[in-house]
């Protein structure tokens, strides 16, 4: 360092978050004595307008070339700082900011002399840190004009739909024969009790007819590289055995198949063939071959069936297409809790305790019954049909596999399902057994006391078993009314068990490809709870629907449209700032020892003669910026751009000036 | 020693997880005791073994090193170069005359705050119990400049 360094170091009370803690006066008074330090104030809001001009003014008044931020964490406001820094003429990376609320006052509370001391060391780390930082200059690069969604469920449509509309190509993958997702196996959506069908199928046509989306079903997304403005992604279109592009979806294929298998459409409901359409709505119309269930006999390929289409083969490959894309939407949804691990509930073991998805598709008008709501013990319809709600969810039994949070969907569903059946069999009670009814939509408590006035009943109070009648079928309820404050049983023809969602199976492998984590829910993590549920911590991905958290459709839709307008405004602007933390090769003391190049997990790092001798060199596109080079290289030839040994090293030492 | 002993110890945390993780223990206001002082990195592949011997040789009693699951690293695989780094870091600190609890790396995603917390909490027993940085107790003893012979 030529330049006299003069470093500003700002302190922010953060209301009493802060200041109730720590004297922050006293902070600033400690900072100004450390070394390289010209100024120093403290500001109740530092990231306000006021305190981002009195850096700004600061930086100028006081001749200031580095700068210091103590307030929350640099993961919520380093970029802030940053602009401020810039916008006060000094390089942006000259600034550096000391933690003092989420990893200080907010952990210690009761120890606030104690806290005040770390605040002291962590600033003067800090101070020690911008010491030795180095202007450094961001890189722009150009953003692919193309997004990805993955997934195609009612999130993954709307995203897709808004994204195309915008004038962006749109690849949409989805890993099963048809879009649709959970939303297709609804029959009604409360509050409004609007036909699911009805108004997700004409978007699901839009999808399929927009030329700005590329519809890849029956496909899964094999592997992602690169970062935001240029992913590279490869795609495994599974194959079908059918030409997508010959099959004309007639369906005499699946007339003539003798194969007959449970559909998972339907929760194996009804059968299916092996040569099938999971649904009649499915979009595209395409018929598949499951060719695990096949058996050869070729009766497809017949004149009968097939015949000249020549749409089958059975050995046509899976397919591997690689696209460039400038941002992701991951929207992968959600599955459904395995219930069947509460026993004292007996799925599976009693044939007329159901899940809510199973009822919806026994309610569901192109369900396995048309509409007729059977028990399935013996066809008859139910006369009185019991609700657990919070089955899985709101229960904090970990060996269950349980969930502690609210699905915020069952409540609703299962009101709505208490009207159908009001409706649709005379004479019919419904029996809900809740914790709490949890209506908080618009129009959904209204719907909870139309459900009351409709004559459907409600207990408060978990149920703790469930028995059969071996010989009739009807099912014994226990439970408690906690009301009444006295243990109740029922004797009911069918009950339905309102099951938890959980985080979906096939999310992890996204969550691996895409470097995203999870939140202690199991589902992926938002860059912000609240100021920004739609992005990630990776850079130029985001997250649209119930793979982020449970949600009804409308939330659904509003995410996904939100995750749209995000992914679209890098592909809009046209090109991205990267972050200039790569790793530089300082080629007179590289020893060519290529013990880099097994280092970096990118293939980032290179080996090449340079006259005469062979030096490793990173190449910056790839360079994520993690450092693993840096540290191992024995000739310390590597140096981490704003991670230096340097800067780190001088923290250090800072941190042991304080015994 | 008059005043119970205070640990001061180094954490090196990676962004994406444990530094993510220790700020989610903040916003959630699990408290835990005030010894450990944090210097961020990206990734813990970052950890040069200097950084510990540094830490140590300055007087650090203990250095925590913390990062993502292995398979969750943000950059696939930093942690499983510092995983392996800290191992034999914990032989050699040994052969200093360090005991090897007084270097730990601990694996901490972004939702685990309570995790940090206990993890910290345990951190600050262990070394309470080790005492002070030897270093430290030679040269407090007056034997500054002898004390690595006399003592390692
Ligand atoms: S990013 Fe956390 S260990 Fe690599």
């Amino acid at each position: 360092m030529d330049e006299e360094k003069r470093i500003g170091v700002f302190v922010c009370h953060c209301g009493t978050n802060i200041a109730g803690v720590i004297d922050v006066k006293a902070l600033a008074e400690y900072a100004k004595t450390l070394p390289n330090v010209a100024y120093a104030e403290d500001y109740t809001y530092v990231c306000s307008t006021p305190g981002q001009t009195m850096i700004r003014d600061a930086i100028k008044e006081h001749n200031l070339n580095g700068t210091v931020v103590a307030a929350c964490s640099p993961r919520l406001h380093e970029p802030t700082f940053r602009k401020a820094t810039e916008e006060g003429g000094v390089n942006q990376f000259l600034f550096s900011m000391a933690n003092i609320r989420e990893q200080n006052t907010w952990v210690h509370m009761e120890e606030p002399e104690k806290a005040m001391q770390k605040a002291k060391d962590v600033v003067r780390m800090e101070v020690a840190r911008a010491s030795m930082l180095e202007p450094l200059t961001a890189k722009t690069v150009p953003v692919e004009k193309a997004a990805l969604v993955i997934g195609a469920g009612i999130a993954g449509i709307q995203a897709s739909l808004e994204l195309a509309d915008a004038g962006i190509k749109t690849y949409l993958v989805e890993k099963e024969p048809s879009i649709g997702g959970m939303m297709s196996r609804l029959d009604k959506t409360f509050p409004t009790l609007d036909c699911s069908q009805c108004i997700l199928t004409p978007k699901m046509v839009d999808v399929e007819r927009n030329p700005n989306i590329e519809l890849m079903t029956y496909s899964e997304v094999e592997d992602v590289s690169g970062y935001i403005g240029n992913f590279d992604v490869t795609i495994r279109q599974k194959s079908r055995y059918v030409y997508e592009d010959k099959c004309n979806g007639c369906g005499k294929c699946q007339e003539v198949c003798p194969v007959s298998r449970p559909n998972e459409f339907d929760l194996g409901l009804q059968p299916r063939k092996a040569a099938y359409v999971p649904f009649p709505q499915a979009v595209p119309l395409k018929f598949t071959i499951d060719m695990d269930s096949c058996i050869k006999c070729d009766l497809c390929k017949t004149q009968e069936a097939c015949g000249d289409l020549e749409a089958i083969d059975f050995d046509k490959p899976d397919e591997l297409v690689t696209v460039k894309v400038g941002t992701i939407i991951v929207a992968t949804g959600f599955d459904m809790y395995d219930v069947e691990r509460k026993e004292e509930w007996g799925y599976k073991v009693f044939d007329n305790v159901v899940t809510g998805l199973e009822m919806e598709r026994l309610i569901s008008a192109s369900g396995p019954t048309g509409g007729n709501v059977i028990r399935p013990s013996d066809g008859q319809k139910p006369k009185s049909v019991g609700f657990v709600l919070c089955a899985g969810s709101r229960d904090q039994d970990e060996e269950d596999g349980a969930k502690p949070y609210c699905s915020r969907v069952c409540c609703m569903y299962s009101l709505k399902h208490a009207h159908q059946l009001i409706e649709k069999i005379p004479g019919c009670v419904p029996y809900l057994f809740y914790m709490d009814i949890r209506s908080f939509g618009k129009a959904y408590e209204e719907f909870y006391y139309r459900i009351q006035n409709e004559g459907g009943k409600f207990i408060r109070g978990r149920v703790s078993r469930i028995t059969e009648d071996p010989i009739t079928k009807n099912l014994t309820v226990t439970a408690e009314d906690t009301l009444l404050g006295q243990l109740l049983e029922m004797e009911l023809d069918m009950v339905v068990l309102a099951n938890a969602v959980v985080p979906a199976e096939s999310t992890q492998k996204i969550k691996t490809l895409l470097t995203l984590s999870n939140s202690p829910d199991g589902f992926l993590l938002e860059a912000h709870p609240k100021l920004n549920p739609m992005s990630t911590t990776t850079d130029g991905v985001f997250l649209a629907g119930m793979c982020q958290g449970p949600r009804d459709i409308p939330d659904v839709v509003s995410h996904a449209a939100a995750a749209a307008a995000a992914a679209s405004i890098p592909i809009h602007r046209g090109s991205v700032t990267l972050e200039p933390i790569f790793a530089i090769v300082d080629q007179e003391h590289c020893g060519g020892c290529a013990t880099c190049i097994g280092l970096c997990p990118y293939g980032a790092t290179e080996l090449n003669e340079v006259d005469g001798k062979l030096v490793a060199s990173v190449n910056e596109a790839k360079c994520k910026g993690c450092g693993t080079c840096g540290s191992g290289c024995p000739s310390g030839a590597i140096k981490m751009q704003h991670f230096t040994n340097e800067q780190i090293m001088s923290e250090i030492e800072a941190f042991a000036q304080g015994w | 020693m008059a005043e119970e002993f205070e640990p001061n110890i180094l954490g090196i945390l990676c962004n994406w997880c444990t530094y993510a993780g220790a700020d989610l223990a903040g916003t959630s206001r699990m408290q835990y005791p005030p010894n450990v002082r944090v210097i961020r990195i990206m990734c813990t592949g970052r950890l040069d073994p200097a950084f510990v011997l540094k830490a140590l040789s300055v007087g650090a009693d203990g250095v925590l090193v913390s990062g993502c699951h292995i398979g969750d690293c943000h950059y696939l695989a930093g942690n499983f170069k510092s995983r392996r780094r800290v191992a034999l870091l914990r032989k050699l600190i040994e052969e200093y005359g360090y005991d090897r609890e007084r270097l730990r790396m601990t694996m901490i995603s972004a939702s685990e705050g309570a995790i940090w917390a206990e993890v910290v909490q345990d951190m600050v027993n262990t070394i309470k119990k080790l005492g002070p940085n030897p270093l430290k107790q030679a040269v407090a003893a007056g034997q500054e400049g002898v004390a690595a012979d006399d003592e390692f």
